[in-house]
């Protein structure tokens, strides 16, 4: 793998356009083709682009049960404009979706792609038994439980391991949810108190209700394009330097639960392609996984962003804030915008992208140049994806 | 401008049959290990894999890719599952195609799976859902309807019969006799075919593949890589595939003009002008004994109505002119969906290669193809490879 990727350096393909529609915790009136057909016209217009010639490669990231159809790509082409053209499915988080369309352009097959996730979480009756049926059929799936539970055991043993106080993890939701409140997209938004939010409901102790995000609607869609028609498409190119992807065992039982080894081993493979020596310092911003509250801290640290056991009291003291040191989940994170199953990942990477664009209104960060985006699958994946941003 | 060459340097595959009591992690594990082991290499030496599988609804495990991650040797590795229903099998080394062809990687490890098997009473259940869940799904509307209609749309445009068409199913149930792994290699005739139970008419039950348990694999490499491995490397040169619209209803049924794309998509990758003269075997796409006919129309290998006359006369035998199918096919050797797919990329890996034992055939093979299709008859995946 080294040798490989050394030959590829440096890694810059832009993201010339994008696209988004929904971000509503329901859209009755729409259905999802009618969200993407939204997300979709608005990045082709971003970019500059007429879909049925410029490009060369549609990837869209779903996954048959969230969407309550078997093989969900016969239903993508038409409303992407992609009709008799390359498109498929990558059964992911839309983050390794985006790795997808820059493989395709990096081995020349494409100059232009273009990427799309969505979720049409409303239209789901029984998420938790959907989440249910990822557990092992014959070894784990008979536990009677929420299975966020898997999410729960996690969050114990990484605040047993890490030495992090619980009230930390509380402190993420404080953060994320408050920023949120300056986000156009967001909807769980709110001015909490951490006390408020270790009191609210267990959802699988120790985690609570207020730590954990709650899923939302909403299509994302981007344009890469290679280094050449990137200059000619769009007007404010933002590049993609590196990006990573990594699995750690399906088998929960198997796994070191207090480290997120699938994000350390993706940031690994990312900050190679993009030459980040030291990521603590590197960072102008960082929209990184918290579909729970611990788990931003287990992957600022695994991204090595704080050092082991320290993200919680760096956070508690305001590093990670919008005016601290490093912001991160500025835009709210999934805990303040909300969760938009699998693509949550891209997500974070247009929060990302309207903060080097220099569009993010009252979100801004001052001079923001190098963003870090990371994502994680979900329970009870060890699946995730880091992407390195720069404008 | 494509910027690096890519090998296939190993192959692998498991029994195709009914019901397997190997897991899915199993079925892949046994496959991948094959493959490496034919390549020489061990798990350590993989950059990447990609898994293909087609629904979750066979196993009725959401996320099926991650379940399926540690028996595919995925554990700690930059993975991925695509997927493109029926097409997935040979779109999975496409998907490994621009893993090393980007530069990304330089050695993925790809492994296509399928156990449909643990649905009861039968796997067709699990298509009903791949429908519109308002305009069709009512209708309880299986598979086996919509390609009865494309099946007596194609033989009334072109004026082709059900015993041209069996030609396919005797042929294809023949060459797998000589398949380890086939599940249904069986010497037949054209009457055998016309007297078996109608399924859906014009669709008997010899016209069409059976549900399977299985798993195949292969290992790509970059160019430099794949020297140093093999003296044999296969290249995997030309990649292509498109999707049509999902609205199968308004479509001509009797020409799959996806596959006519996908294909000139491959060939353009590949550098071929003429298909018919430059392609020495085709492992095209045959659950049913029309989809043959349909797609060597489609990859241009015959022209508009005239493959059921080149089958009849014995062009596509393994000895004749071109042969297609000459593994036995989805008809003999099995249909385990994506898995399927995958035995067609390694059905001509082997016979590129010399490989193929009872089944080489018997002219000199330096180019092959490998097609896959699926979806509401709306995807067309197409490799050609060359020795």
């Amino acid at each position: 793998m080294p040798g490989a990727i050394d030959a590829l350096l440096p890694l810059r393909i832009g993201i010339v356009g994008v696209g988004y529609s929904g971000f509503d915790s329901m859209t009755p009136g729409l259905s999802t083709r009618e969200l993407m057909f939204e997300a979709a016209s608005r990045a082709y217009e971003d970019a500059g682009i007429d879909p049925r010639k410029d490009v060369q490669s549609f990837i869209c990231c779903t996954e048959d049960f969230w969407e309550g159809i078997s093989i969900t790509d016969e239903y993508m082409p038409d409303q992407l404009g992609a009709v008799l053209r390359p498109l498929c499915t990558v059964s992911s988080d839309g983050l390794v979706g985006l790795a997808t369309a820059c493989m395709h352009i990096a081995s020349g097959l494409a100059d232009v792609a273009v990427v799309e996730s969505h979720s049409k979480a409303s239209d789901v009756l029984n998420p938790s038994e959907i989440m249910s049926f990822a557990l092992d059929p014959a070894y784990t799936r008979h536990v009677e439980a929420d299975p966020r539970f898997v999410a729960g055991l996690e969050m114990a043993r990484y605040l047993k391991d890490s030495g992090t106080k619980r009230e930390y993890c509380a402190e993420v939701a404080v953060k994320n949810k408050r920023n949120a409140l300056s986000n156009p997209r967001s909807v769980h938004g709110a001015r909490l108190t951490k006390d408020e939010v270790l009191g609210s409901q267990p959802v699988a102790t120790p985690l609570t209700d207020m730590e954990a995000s709650k899923t939302i609607d909403g299509s994302i869609v981007f344009v890469l394009a290679n280094a050449q028609k990137a200059k000619k498409l769009g007007n404010h190119t933002v590049w993609i330097n590196g990006i990573g992807w990594n699995s750690d065992t399906p088998w929960i039982e198997d796994r070191n639960l207090s480290r997120a080894t699938y994000a350390e081993q993706a940031a690994s493979q990312a900050y190679k392609m993009a030459n980040v020596r030291n990521p603590a310092s590197y960072f102008d911003l960082a929209e990184v996984d918290d579909t729970y509250s611990y788990k931003e801290l287990q992957h600022l640290e695994a991204l090595k962003l704080a050092p082991r056991g320290k993200a919680g009291r760096m956070t508690s003291s305001g590093v990670f804030d919008k005016n601290g040191r490093l912001p991160v989940n500025v835009s709210g994170g999934s805990l303040g915008v909300g969760h938009l199953l699998e693509a949550t990942g891209l997500h974070r990477v247009l929060e990302a992208i309207m903060q080097l664009r220099g569009d993010a209104g009252r979100m801004q960060v001052p001079k923001a140049r190098k963003a870090l985006v990371q994502s994680w699958r979900g329970i009870p994946t060890a699946t995730g994806a880091v992407a390195v941003l720069g404008n | 401008m494509l910027k690096r060459r890519v090998a296939i340097v190993g192959a692998g595959i498991t029994l195709f049959r009914r019901r397997m009591l190997e897991t899915g992690k199993e079925l892949s594990f046994e496959a991948s290990k094959m493959a490496l082991d034919s390549a020489g290499l061990t798990l350590k030496d993989v950059d990447a894999v990609v898994e293909g599988s087609a629904p979750d609804a066979f196993d009725g495990v959401h996320m099926k890719g991650e379940y399926l991650l540690d028996g595919s040797g995925g554990v700690g590795k930059p993975y991925q599952r695509v997927f493109v229903g029926g097409g997935t099998g040979v779109f999975t080394p496409i998907a490994g195609w621009w893993n090393v062809a980007s530069g990304f990687h330089d050695i993925c490890l790809c492994v296509a799976e399928e156990k449909m098997s643990p649905l009861h009473p039968h796997p067709q259940y699990a298509f009903w859902s791949i429908f519109d869940q308002i305009l069709e799904r009512p209708l309880g509307v299986t598979l086996l309807w919509i390609f009865s209609l494309e099946m007596r749309r194609y033989m009334h445009k072109y004026g082709i019969t059900e015993e041209d068409i069996a030609h396919v199913a005797v042929k294809n149930k023949g060459n797998a006799v000589d398949h380890p792994c086939a599940q249904l290699g069986a010497r037949i005739t054209v009457d055998d075919v016309m007297k078996s139970e109608p399924i859906c008419w014009p669709v008997k039950r010899l016209d069409v593949s059976p549900p399977s348990d299985g798993a195949a694999a292969v290992v790509l490499a970059s160019e430099k890589t794949a020297k140093k491995l093999t003296d044999q490397p296969v290249w995997l040169d030309g990649v292509g595939w498109t999707l049509d619209s999902t609205h199968w209803t308004n479509r001509d049924l009797a020409y799959p003009e996806y596959l006519e794309k996908a294909g000139r998509m491959a060939y353009k990758m590949a550098g071929i002008k003429n298909p018919r003269k430059e392609i020495d075997i085709a492992e095209v796409y045959d659950p049913f004994d029309y989809k043959e006919l349909h797609h060597m129309e489609g990859l241009q290998l015959a022209g508009k109505g005239e493959a059921a006359k080149m089958t009849v006369e014995g062009v596509t035998q393994r000895d004749g002119d071109l042969p297609v199918c000459p593994s036995g096919g989805l008809l003999g050797v099995g249909n385990p969906i994506a898995a399927a797919g995958m035995m067609k990329i390694c059905e001509v890996f082997w016979q590129l290669r010399g490989e193929a034992g009872k089944r080489q055939v018997k002219k000199d093979a330096r180019v092959g193809l490998a097609q896959a299709w699926g979806d509401l008859m709306q995807v067309g995946t197409v490799a050609v490879m060359r020795s």
